[in-house]
């Protein structure tokens, strides 16, 4: 079985600081790291070769230093990866980043399986994973617990749906957003990346796609504009609740109770 | 001999810190009466909760003049029984006294009150871009039991002990007198070190009321390295010729799968690598990446060199709290797999810890007893626990009593000490007076009288 990850680089601290005039995110002298949630399907997606054979590649969008992340993929088992980048991307929405996206997966080949994170961390929207799997005419599941099996050209796979779990099959090829903490993503290995080389990770910019109307990517591809960012207000609101055990268990739920959270 | 707690002594007790902090009889939590694993428990008279260096010098004064013993108690996560009132008396808390007081950044120093917690303090201090490097497993301890156990952790490979960060003290001696030692400043030639005295008494010569720490600035870099290996003889022997690399890990920890895997099952959570027999887990901190990445390169390399099957690369929050809040969970993780158990904290210089560990897992099996253990390869501090798990009482107590009796020995012939950082406590004493011998004892048992002449301040510890 041949699984696709796709995977992002995100800024290494969520703590990145919103500059108060322009809005924009300060970047600048900012680690970066892979998102957190993809770990999490780069595990699964490793874990599923490991039953039903086969390879994980993974697949990124960003500039070239993006490759980083491929590479730690690599590190964590992939055979190897792409960079779709061009300054034509650039300023993507989420619709844009998923018809990039999707341009990308067809120029990289087939796969039985695409696996995406449930999110990511500085974006925040879980919509790519969807509207890809729009744009490639597959269907696509979200919020995956675990792949259950794999028979017959169907994967099992058990869905969360916060107040119940379903299980679900589902026609290969699609694609699944896995969801968060349902694995423990395996560590990159040092082994491995003193032995990764150029060649495993290949570059796509837009003149490979088959689509050259430049107005589908990008800024001008997007359907959303972002008028302002600004970061949420911080609430340090504070509660002692004195007294024995009884009063105090008393004193958090008229406190839960207040706010109707029970 | 001492006196029982009477009906005027409580009176007296309550106008010095008012009703609501005195408690007396069935009112007292047994959780008072033992701590986290020192094997002896014993309910206080009554247990006074204090809230400054003057109310602490008050109930001192008083027992002092009475003949009451006086135990002081932190949060009561010891693990030698040093907080247990064995002698009955006043059980001091000192946990309401948990404000930090002053961050001084021209000295680069903390001046904290005792109930401290230790998590309290490090969150503090990081978010001020500060560092506070001594860094025991158990975070939710006090500042004051740190001081008074001088507690190591996971760092002191490359910054020490409590002892270390220590600048000063406000202590209550024993007979009321309130007393600063030591200073801001950075050095100091001025007589005795009364203060170094104090740190790692257990509680026994004075009170600690309040500290002045020694900060550093927070590093700016830091990873860590999973590196497994295919047994643990094979792990321990990395460890002398990591540190002989002169590249200083800021920690080197080893732990072998079994204990991996307990903790998975305490934790209910996966470790990333259960695979491999047995793993060495290592963190290098710095202020650059470039700086962490490289040393990271070279003991990678080096590993790879000594037969490591790998080097795993723990590098982000995620991946650091995933390997991390496994290791900090150790103790509890095995104590949960057991249905009794002991533990010998011993220290030894870093070249032994392989033969030390080799020889842990040879009494395991001339014993029959199950002996896992983990611990700062790094600085030659093993956690070694004895569990009794389906044995019988009578056949516990020997095997461990046996098992105690071999691996002090054991430490003492390699050159090593009783204890690396939990303390003498009441459940060591046999093990350092074996391996001192009643000179040093009777010079410690002077220097006990000499803060102490009427022997009322946490009795029956250490040297006693």
């Amino acid at each position: 079985m041949n699984i696709l990850v796709c995977i992002k680089q995100v800024p290494g601290s969520s703590n990145v600081e919103v500059d108060p005039v322009t809005g924009v995110l300060k970047r600048d002298g900012v680690a970066s790291k892979m998102n957190p949630y993809d770990l999490y399907s780069i595990e699964m997606a490793m874990s599923l070769t490991e039953k039903y054979g086969g390879t994980v590649e993974t697949i990124t969008m960003g500039p070239p230093q993006a490759k980083s992340v491929i590479v730690e993929s690599i590190c964590m088992g992939a055979k190897k990866g792409t960079v779709l980048s061009d300054r034509k991307f650039a300023g993507a929405d989420v619709l844009a980043t998923a018809y990039t996206i999707s341009q990308g997966i067809r120029k990289v080949g087939k796969f039985d399986l695409i696996l995406c994170g449930k999110q990511t961390t500085d974006g925040d929207t879980a919509q790519v994973g969807a509207e890809v799997a729009e744009y490639l005419g597959i269907p696509h599941v979200a919020n995956v617990l675990s792949v259950e099996e794999v028979k017959d050209g169907k994967a099992y796979v058990t869905v969360s749906l916060d107040d119940m779990v379903v299980t679900e099959s589902v026609q290969l090829p699609c694609l699944l957003c896995a969801e968060n903490d349902i694995n423990s993503p395996r560590l990159p290995s040092y082994k491995v990346q003193k032995t990764v080389t150029d060649d495993l990770v290949r570059f796509i910019s837009f003149a490979e796609f088959e689509d050259q109307d430049a107005n589908h990517y990008g800024l001008n591809g997007s359907a959303t504009q972002v008028e302002r960012i600004f970061p949420p207000e911080k609430n340090t609101e504070k509660h002692s609740i004195t007294g024995d055990s009884a009063a105090q268990a008393q004193g958090i739920f008229d406190l839960l109770a207040s706010r109707k959270l029970i | 001999m001492y006196n029982k707690v009477t009906e005027a002594d409580l009176s007296v007790l309550r106008t010095i810190v008012g009703d609501d902090r005195v408690l007396y009889g069935d009112a007292i939590s047994p959780d008072y009466s033992h701590d986290e694993l020192g094997g002896i428990s014993r309910m206080p008279e009554v247990l006074v909760r204090v809230l400054s260096t003057e109310e602490v010098s008050s109930v001192m004064k008083y027992a002092y003049a009475h003949d009451i013993p006086v135990t002081v108690r932190g949060s009561g996560t010891g693990l030698v029984g040093s907080a247990v009132p064995v002698e009955g008396g006043i059980l001091m808390e000192t946990t309401q006294m948990n404000k930090i007081l002053e961050l001084d950044e021209d000295n680069l120093t903390l001046t904290v009150q005792p109930g401290v917690l230790l998590m309290e303090l490090a969150a503090y201090v990081e978010e001020r871009d500060f560092f506070y490097p001594p860094d025991p497993g158990e975070k939710s301890a006090t500042i004051g039991g740190n001081i008074s156990t001088n507690a190591g952790g996971m760092r002191a490979v490359k910054y020490g002990v409590t002892r270390d960060y220590v600048r000063a003290l406000t202590v209550v001696l024993p007979d009321g007198e309130i007393m600063q030692l030591g200073s801001k400043v950075v050095k100091n030639s001025s007589g005795y070190s009364l203060k170094d005295l104090i740190i790692g008494s257990e509680g026994t010569l004075a009170v600690i009321t309040e500290a002045v720490l020694k900060l550093l600035p927070l590093p700016k870099a830091s990873i860590s390295l999973l590196v497994p290996f295919p047994d643990m003889k094979s792990a321990i022997e990395a460890v002398p010729k990591i540190i002989r690399s002169k590249v200083i890990p800021t920690a080197i920890e080893y732990m072998s799968r079994d204990t991996i895997l307990f903790s998975e099952s305490y934790l209910g959570k996966k470790f990333p690598d259960t695979k491999n027999d047995a793993y060495i887990l290592l963190t290098f901190d710095g202020n650059t990446d470039a700086q962490v990445q490289g040393d990271m390169q070279v003991v990678a390399d080096l590993c790879l060199e000594i037969g490591a099957l790998d080097a795993y690369i723990v590098d982000t929050d995620e991946r650091k709290k995933s390997v991390w809040s496994a290791r900090g969970a150790f103790l509890e993780a095995i104590k949960a797999s057991t249905t009794e158990m002991d533990e010998c904290d011993v220290v030894v210089p870093r070249s032994k810890v392989d033969e030390f560990i080799k020889y842990t897992h040879k009494i395991a099996e001339d014993e029959g007893v199950r002996i896992p253990s983990f611990g700062h390869a790094g600085d030659g501090n093993l956690h070694v626990y004895i569990c009794r798990d389906a044995l019988d009482a009578e056949t516990w107590e020997q095997k461990l009593a046996h098992c105690f009796d071999l691996m002090y020995a054991k430490a003492e012939e390699l050159g090593g000490l009783v204890s690396g950082e939990h303390g003498i406590g009441y459940a060591k004493k046999g093990y350092m007076r074996k391996a001192y011998g009643e000179d040093q004892i009777a010079l410690m048992q002077g220097i006990k009288a000499a803060f102490d002449k009427k022997n009322i301040l946490n009795p029956g510890k250490v040297c006693y």
